[in-house]
């Protein structure tokens, strides 16, 4: 067990700079997601805190101690690979206990670590098996049994569901929770798909282009999203963005998006922009579930206006509807039994209590 | 209804196109005849050898149906098995090919996985090069290395020339670029995670070769064995060359010196002699292709 930090950390190479200048503090028994578009940096700062890249710049800490030229064998971290990379010529129970051996450890207790590990990943039937008579599920369990066995500070994980079936990603995705629930171990999680981020992890780690674009719990980042980058990354179907600009009607602060819609704005997001510049060009962030159709008990911040639906996905819980505003496309979350339909009317409500303010510089205001 | 115009449908589409079936069975009756017509041409040597060795002198000079024993004999077989010298043949290429095999493998195997993992100024470069030497031939190879070996018997007074173990200098310098040339390949398809969790699980280099990829790349360290002993055993220029004293030839130098006096070319017992002389290249490809398993990589990751 063990904290992990990592300071000003930079990774080049020849012509690309894939991580630029990282730095970031993981709690002991913490579970981190570095969650991110492909390209972003996340597998090579991971990659880095195994010892699999060096370090071009900076410096990685693990338990304190600066591991930035300790091979990986001694950092005592364990990685579950996408492609699982489980030997293939041998049993799961060897390739489980390949670690300990190499180490030299006591015959009984390898038995009793693994042993214990395929109790708690549900694989005792499997151990004798080579991993091509396994599903992939199976396989990715053998994966993080390996791990698991080792006992180390840290478990890394890079993109370790990428590969299965999106069910069994759902599923595995709650054992991966159990199992840190259980064994408590440090843990650095990379994946692109954000809703195993917010899912798993008690911090998000946002990248994007080599740099930390927020760190945050799941409905920190969700709620209080500080870049337009985060705003759109987070979030499924992503949050809509309105051009706009603020105005002054009647004394009251509305904000502006076509000439003929001009929302007013609750209190509350009212004296939060009071000091932003009436000529400005702005993005009105706004996520589907805050457009949802109207109701008849009028409330502060909630207003009204009356949409023609493009298209519309029922989702079965809820339906998706889209429709275009001044040429952008809108998505809204409205009740099933709200009547939408393709290329019909349908009269909707925005919440503005939720709404986001993105200025031109990509910052959330 | 509708159940019905489908089943209509089928059968009509069969007759009218069909195309899969009807494209299947020419493929395959083009396959079979070049195969039978492989098989033919590759199959006469040996079966001509065969019933010439079970001939005696006479009838293979009597003019008579060559494709057919009249009065079958056992007589080369025993005189060849009873003689010391063809006995010393076969030691002596045996000795030669196995240790051969193991140089190789010994030289190859960590030059592969060197070249194929451990990412080194050149190392591509360095890969190509290995098997470029491959591509010169050895006809033009033997002068120089002739005169390599005079000059260093003349410097050192270590006598190689006409010794059997002078082959085992030799012949290396054919299989190990190929060899290399094959586990190269091999290692190269091992998913390059497989060895980062070794590393992580704490194996070093060379337990990450003897413990993972020799394993996993067996078919490929199969194959280059049989390559290097075919080549060690089958080899004539190089044995030829080198070595002359009776006790110091190899198989298929042997049997041409020792059995062709002058004009007077002994057939039964060359045929003989050619073809014990290939039954243990046959044996090995037997006995190893047993563990010729392909796929052998399947599960380590997603295939």
């Amino acid at each position: 067990m063990a904290e992990v930090s990592l300071r000003k950390v930079f990774k080049r190479y020849e012509d690309v700079e894939a991580v630029r200048g990282i730095d970031l503090d993981i709690a002991d028994h913490e579970f981190v997601v570095l969650v991110g578009p492909s390209g972003c940096g996340k597998s090579t700062t991971l990659r880095m805190v195994a010892g699999l890249e060096d370090v071009t710049d900076g410096d990685i800490m693990i338990g304190g101690d600066v591991v930035n030229d300790v091979p990986p064998k001694d950092r005592d971290i364990a990685m579950v690979f996408q492609n699982y990379a489980l030997y293939p010529h041998m049993t799961v129970a060897e390739n489980m206990s390949f670690g300990l051996r190499l180490k030299h450890y006591p015959k009984t207790e390898i038995k009793a670590r693994v042993n214990e590990a395929a109790r708690m990943l549900d694989i005792v039937e499997l151990v004798d098996r080579k991993p091509k008579q396994l599903s992939g599920g199976q396989r990715q369990r053998v994966a993080m049994g390996r791990a698991i066995v080792r006992n180390p500070k840290v478990f890394l994980f890079d993109e370790p569901l990428s590969n299965l079936d999106a069910k069994l990603r759902v599923q595995m995705r709650i054992e991966i929770k159990k199992v840190h629930q259980k064994v408590r171990t440090t843990t650095i999680y990379v994946t692109h798909d954000q809703v195993e981020a917010m899912t798993l992890a008690d911090r998000v780690v946002v990248m994007n282009k080599g740099r930390i674009e927020q760190i945050g719990t799941p409905n920190d980042l969700y709620h209080n999203p500080a870049t337009l980058f985060v705003a759109g990354f987070i979030g499924s179907p992503a949050m809509n963005f309105l051009p706009c600009r603020l105005e002054e009607i009647a004394g009251k602060l509305n904000v502006r998006l076509t000439d003929r819609i001009a929302f007013p704005l609750p209190l509350g997001r009212a004296t939060r922009y009071q000091n932003v510049g009436r000529a400005e060009k702005l993005l009105l962030g706004l996520r589907p579930e805050h457009i949802t159709e109207a109701s008849a008990s009028a409330r502060s911040g909630i207003e009204a206006f009356d949409a023609v639906l493009d298209v519309t996905e029922p989702m079965g819980m809820e339906t998706l509807v889209y429709f275009t505003l001044e040429g952008t496309q809108v998505c809204g979350r409205v009740n099933p039994n709200a009547c939408a339909r393709d290329g019909g009317s349908l009269r909707l409500a925005v919440d503005l209590n939720n709404m986001h303010l993105v200025n031109q510089t990509g910052a959330v205001i | 209804m509708s159940t019905i115009a489908i089943e209509k449908a089928g059968p009509r589409r069969k007759v009218k196109y069909g195309s899969m079936r009807h494209d299947r069975a020419w493929a395959l009756r083009w396959s079979y005849f070049f195969l039978t017509l492989f098989a033919i041409f590759a199959l006469v040597p040996p079966i001509y050898m065969l019933i010439t060795s079970l001939k005696s002198s006479a009838e293979i000079s009597a003019a008579t149906n060559p494709w057919w024993v009249f009065h079958p004999t056992l007589s080369n077989y025993i005189e060849l098995l009873s003689s010391n010298q063809f006995l010393r043949f076969f030691l002596n290429s045996a000795l030669v090919s196995v240790a051969v095999v193991i140089i190789t493998m010994l030289i190859s195997v960590p030059a592969a996985f060197a070249l194929a993992r451990m990412k080194f100024w050149g190392s591509a470069t360095l890969a190509t090069g290995v098997f470029l030497t491959y591509l010169v031939p050895d006809s033009l190879l033997f002068i120089p290395l002739f005169k390599m070996f005079v000059l260093l018997g003349d410097w050192t007074g270590v006598q190689l020339i006409n010794r059997w173990y002078v082959l085992l200098f030799i012949y290396p310098t054919l299989t190990v670029p190929f060899c290399t040339w094959i586990m190269i390949g091999y290692f190269a398809s091992i998913p390059k995670e497989l060895d980062e969790a070794a590393l992580i699980d704490g194996a070093s280099w060379l337990q990450t070769l003897t413990r993972i990829f020799i394993p996993v790349a067996l078919p490929g360290l199969i194959a280059a064995t049989i390559f290097a002993f075919t080549v060690s055993w089958a080899q004539f220029l190089y044995p030829l060359v080198f070595t002359t004293s009776t006790d110091q030839l190899v198989l298929p130098v042997g049997i041409i010196t020792t059995l062709i006096k002058g004009d007077v070319f002994n057939w039964g017992q060359i045929m003989t002699g050619a073809l014990l002389g290939a039954a243990p290249p046959l044996i090995i490809y037997a006995f190893l292709m047993d563990y010729y398993i392909a796929g052998l990589t399947a599960g380590a990751t997603k295939g």
